[in-house]
C-alpha cells in the first residue's frame, strides 16, 4: 500500500508530497486514544481562546484565572474535586449505556430523581427519627439509586418494547423531572414557603473534610509526625472549609464496579457485543430488549447516586438548582474518557475545574462553548483511530 | 377556553415549530442526524434579535438568522460528512457549542425591544366565518410564509428531480453515487439547509412570536421537540406542520387552563393549588414522548421509518451498509 500518488498535473504549484488516508488493519497503538483525547483538550483550550479574543474577551486573563480558581489552593482543587464527584458517578454510568449504543441523554432528570428519592428518606420519613447515620445514609443511598432506575426505566422500556427513540424521550424526561422536584420543594416540603426543603437533620449529611477540621485542626497544624509535615510542606495546613465529601469515594467505588462489569464479566461482554454487532448478539441468544432496559436502568441509578450525593454532601437539602448541567457534561466526560472507566475520574476533575471557574468567567456561556468545542474535537478524533495518515511522495505523473 | 383563541396560537406557535422540524426533514432525509437544532435555534434567535437591534432593521436580523444557523450547521456537516464522525454525539456538541454562543454574544439583549416582524391580516380572506379569523386574522408574516413553504417544501421532496435525489442519499447512498449524485456535496447542502430553517425558527421566536431575548428560556427545549415531531411526522413536511400547529394548540389550551375557576363543571385543580402548574409544565414534553410512541408505532405497522441510511457515514469505496 505504499505505491506512490501521482498527482495530474495541470499547471500550477505541485506539493512534493500529498497525505494519504488508509484505513488502518493493525491494531490502534495503546498511546494514541490517551493523545487524541490529551490533544483534544489542548485544542479545544486553544480555539476557544482564539474566540473569546474575537468576542473581546481576554484569553491569557482568563486562562490564569481557570487555573488559579480551580487549582491554585487547596482549598479550590477540593471544590474541583467536589463539582467532580457527580461527574465521575454520571460518567461511568453513561459510560455503560453509550457502550451499547444506548444514548442516554437523560442523565440529567435521573440525578434530579434519584435526588427526590433519597430525600424521600428524610422528608417522609422513610427510616426511624433518630436513626444512626449509617442507616440514614444507606437507606439515602439505596433510594438514590432506585430514583435514577426508574427514571432510566422509562425511555429503556420505550425503546426496547416500543423502538422509540431513546434520544428524545430521556431528554423530554429531564424537563419533566425538574418540574416534578419543583413542585414538590415549591409546594409539600417547602421551607416557610422558600424554594428549598429545610436542611437534613445531621445523621443526613455526608462526611465532609471540614468536618473533621475542629477536631483535628489543631492536630494538623502542629504534629511533628513525619506524614503530617508532609501534608503541611505542599500546602495542606488547614482542613477547616474544606468541603470534599464522601461522595467520591462513591464515585471511586463505582469507577471499580463499573470496570470490572465492562472488563471482566460476561454482562459487559453482552454489552459490547450489543453496541458492536446487533446481529451477531441476536444470533448468539443475547436478549437484547432486557439489555436494554437493565442498561438504561444501571445507568439511571449512578446518576440518581450522584444527585443523592450531591443533595447529602453538598447541599444537606432538596432545592430547586442542584446541577449546573451535570447529565450533559457527563457525556462529555465519558466520551474525552474514550468510555473507560478509570480515565473518566481524571476527565472529572478537569470538567468539575471548568464548572467551578465557569461560574465566575465572564461572559457567560463560556463554559458551554468550551464544552462543546471539546466534544466535536474528540469526536472528530475518532477518525485518527481508523484511519493513518501518511505523507506520500508524489511522482509526475507519466515517469 | 376560546377555540378560535386557541388554534389561533396554534397556528403562531406551531410555525416555530414548522420551520424547525421541516429543517430537520431536509437533513435527515439526506441521511445526516443532526441533534444541535436547539443550539442552531438559539443562535438564529440571539442573532436575529441583535442584528434587528442594531440596524433597525426585522428583514436584516431574519437574514442573518437564517445563515448563522446555516453556519453552526455546517460545523456539524464537517463533523460528521468529512471526519465521519458519530452524528448523535456530534450533534449534541452542536447544541452546547450554540447555546453557549449564543448566550457569549447575547449578554445584555435582554430587554431590548427591536423593531419586529409585521403581523397583518389577509384582506378577503380574514373573513371567511370561523377559519378567517383562526388563519388569516392578525398573524405574523412568518406564520403566512409557513403556510406556503410547506406544500412547496412536499413537492420539492415528493415531486421534483432534485428532491428525488434528496431521498436517494438518504435512503442508499451508494445507489446515488453510482448514478453520478454527489452524496457529500448534497448532504452538505441539506445540512446548511436544515441549520438556516433552524435558524429562522429561532428568529420567529425572538422577532415574533415571543419577542424578546431571555437566555435559554427563549427556546426552552423547542428544539428538542422539534426533532420528536419530525419523527411522529413521518419525515414528511405536511404531517410535520399539521404536528407543530396542534402541538402549539394543544400548549396554548393548556395555558388557558388556568384562567377559569370550573373546568367541565369541576373546580378548577389550578384554583386549589398554584404549585400544580408545574404539573402543566411537565405537559409538552410528555406529549412530546407520547408522540413518539405513537409514531414509532405507525411507523413500524407501516413498515417505513427513518431513511436508510440515517446516521451512518457514507464512505466511498466501502460496499455495503
Amino acid at each position: 500500500m505504499s505505491t506512490p500518488a501521482t498527482t495530474g498535473g495541470k499547471g500550477g504549484v505541485q506539493l512534493p508530497y500529498t497525505l494519504s488516508f488508509e484505513k488502518r488493519v493493525e491494531d490502534i497503538p495503546k498511546w494514541l486514544p490517551v493523545a487524541t483525547a490529551l490533544g483534544s483538550v489542548v485544542l479545544a483550550f486553544l480555539i476557544a481562546g482564539i474566540i473569546l479574543g474575537l468576542i473581546g474577551g481576554e484569553p491569557l486573563k482568563a486562562g490564569t484565572f481557570f487555573f488559579n480558581a480551580t487549582f491554585g489552593s487547596w482549598a479550590v482543587f477540593s471544590d474541583t474535586l467536589v463539582k467532580a464527584t457527580p461527574l465521575i458517578m454520571i460518567g461511568l454510568g453513561l459510560i455503560v449505556a453509550f457502550k451499547m449504543k444506548l444514548w442516554n441523554i437523560g442523565a440529567e432528570g435521573q440525578f434530579y430523581i434519584g435526588a427526590f428519592a433519597a430525600s424521600l428518606v428524610v422528608l417522609v420519613p422513610l427510616v426511624p427519627e433518630g436513626s444512626p447515620k449509617v442507616v440514614v445514609i444507606g437507606a439515602m443511598m439505596i433510594m438514590g439509586l432506585i430514583g435514577g432506575a426508574i427514571w432510566g426505566f422509562v425511555p429503556g422500556y420505550l425503546k426496547g418494547r416500543f423502538q422509540v427513540n431513546e434520544i428524545i424521550t430521556s431528554l423530554m424526561l429531564n424537563f419533566v423531572a425538574i418540574s416534578w422536584n419543583n413542585f414538590w420543594i415549591f409546594n409539600t416540603w417547602s421551607d416557610a414557603g422558600f424554594q428549598m426543603t429545610p436542611t437534613f437533620d445531621h445523621s443526613a449529611w455526608l462526611p465532609r473534610v471540614t468536618d473533621y477540621a475542629r477536631p483535628y485542626g489543631e492536630f494538623i497544624e502542629t504534629s511533628t509526625s513525619p506524614l503530617v509535615g508532609f501534608l503541611r510542606s505542599i500546602g495542606l495546613e488547614r482542613i477547616s472549609g474544606m468541603t470534599l465529601h464522601l461522595g467520591v469515594f462513591f464515585g471511586l467505588l463505582a469507577a471499580v464496579i463499573v470496570w470490572w462489569i465492562l472488563a471482566r464479566s460476561r454482562w459487559g461482554y453482552e454489552i459490547k457485543l450489543i453496541g458492536d454487532n446487533p446481529q451477531a448478539a441476536r444470533y448468539a441468544g443475547i436478549n437484547i430488549v432486557r439489555n436494554i432496559v437493565l442498561v438504561m436502568m444501571f445507568s439511571g441509578a449512578l446518576a440518581g447516586l450522584a444527585g443523592m450525593s450531591e443533595i447529602t454532601g453538598v447541599v444537606h437539602r432538596l432545592q430547586e438548582r442542584i446541577s449546573p448541567g451535570y447529565g450533559f457534561t457527563g457525556i462529555i466526560v465519558a466520551f474525552l474518557a474514550k468510555m473507560h472507566p478509570f480515565n473518566v475520574i481524571l476527565v472529572s476533575i478537569l470538567f468539575g475545574a471548568l464548572i467551578v471557574a465557569g461560574r465566575e468567567l465572564q461572559p457567560s456561556g463560556l463554559s458551554l462553548m468550551l464544552q462543546g468545542i471539546i466534544l466535536f474535537i474528540v469526536v472528530s478524533s475518532d477518525i485518527l483511530l481508523r484511519y493513518r495518515i501518511r505523507l506520500l511522495r508524489t511522482v509526475k505523473a507519466g515517469t | 377556553m376560546d377555540p378560535i383563541i386557541i388554534l389561533h396560537a396554534g397556528l403562531a406557535t406551531g410555525t416555530i415549530l414548522l420551520f424547525a422540524s421541516i429543517g430537520e426533514i431536509f437533513t435527515e432525509r439526506a441521511g445526516i442526524l443532526n441533534l444541535g437544532v436547539e443550539g442552531m435555534m438559539l443562535m438564529g434567535a440571539m442573532a436575529g434579535f441583535s442584528i434587528s437591534l442594531a440596524t433597525n432593521a426585522w428583514w436584516l436580523g431574519l437574514v442573518v438568522a437564517i445563515l448563522s444557523g446555516g453556519i453552526l450547521g455546517l460545523v456539524h456537516a464537517v463533523v460528521t460528512i468529512h471526519f465521519q464522525a458519530e452524528q448523535v454525539i456530534s450533534g449534541l456538541a452542536l447544541t452546547f457549542l450554540g447555546t453557549g454562543l449564543a448566550l457569549a454574544l447575547g449578554t445584555g439583549l435582554t430587554g431590548q425591544t427591536p423593531p419586529l416582524v409585521p403581523s397583518f391580516d389577509i384582506p378577503g380572506l380574514a373573513l371567511i366565518p370561523i377559519i378567517g379569523p383562526i388563519f388569516f386574522e392578525d398573524h405574523s408574516l412568518l406564520v403566512y410564509v409557513g403556510y406556503v413553504f410547506t406544500p412547496l417544501a412536499w413537492y420539492y421532496i415528493n415531486k421534483t428531480r432534485p428532491g428525488m435525489h434528496l431521498r436517494a442519499i438518504g435512503e442508499k447512498p451508494e445507489a446515488a453515487d453510482t448514478m453520478g449524485i454527489s452524496v457529500y456535496r448534497l448532504r452538505y447542502f441539506y445540512v446548511f439547509v436544515g441549520g438556516c430553517l433552524a435558524g429562522l425558527a429561532g428568529a420567529t421566536i425572538s422577532l415574533s412570536i415571543s419577542p424578546g431575548w431571555f437566555s435559554t428560556l427563549t427556546t426552552n427545549g423547542v428544539g428538542w421537540i422539534a426533532i420528536g415531531l419530525v419523527i411522529f411526522a413521518q419525515w414528511d413536511p405536511v404531517r410535520a406542520a399539521i404536528g407543530g400547529y396542534l402541538f402549539g394548540a394543544i400548549r396554548r389550551g393548556i395555558l388557558d387552563l388556568q384562567g377559569p375557576p370550573t373546568l367541565f363543571g369541576l373546580t378548577n385543580p389550578l384554583f386549589i393549588n398554584a404549585n400544580f402548574i408545574f404539573f402543566l409544565q411537565m405537559a409538552p414534553f410528555i406529549l412530546t414522548i407520547i408522540a413518539l410512541i405513537w409514531g414509532s408505532q405507525a411507523a413500524a405497522r407501516k413498515r417505513i421509518g427513518a431513511p436508510a441510511a440515517l446516521g451512518i457515514p457514507y464512505i466511498r469505496g466501502e460496499r455495503g451498509l
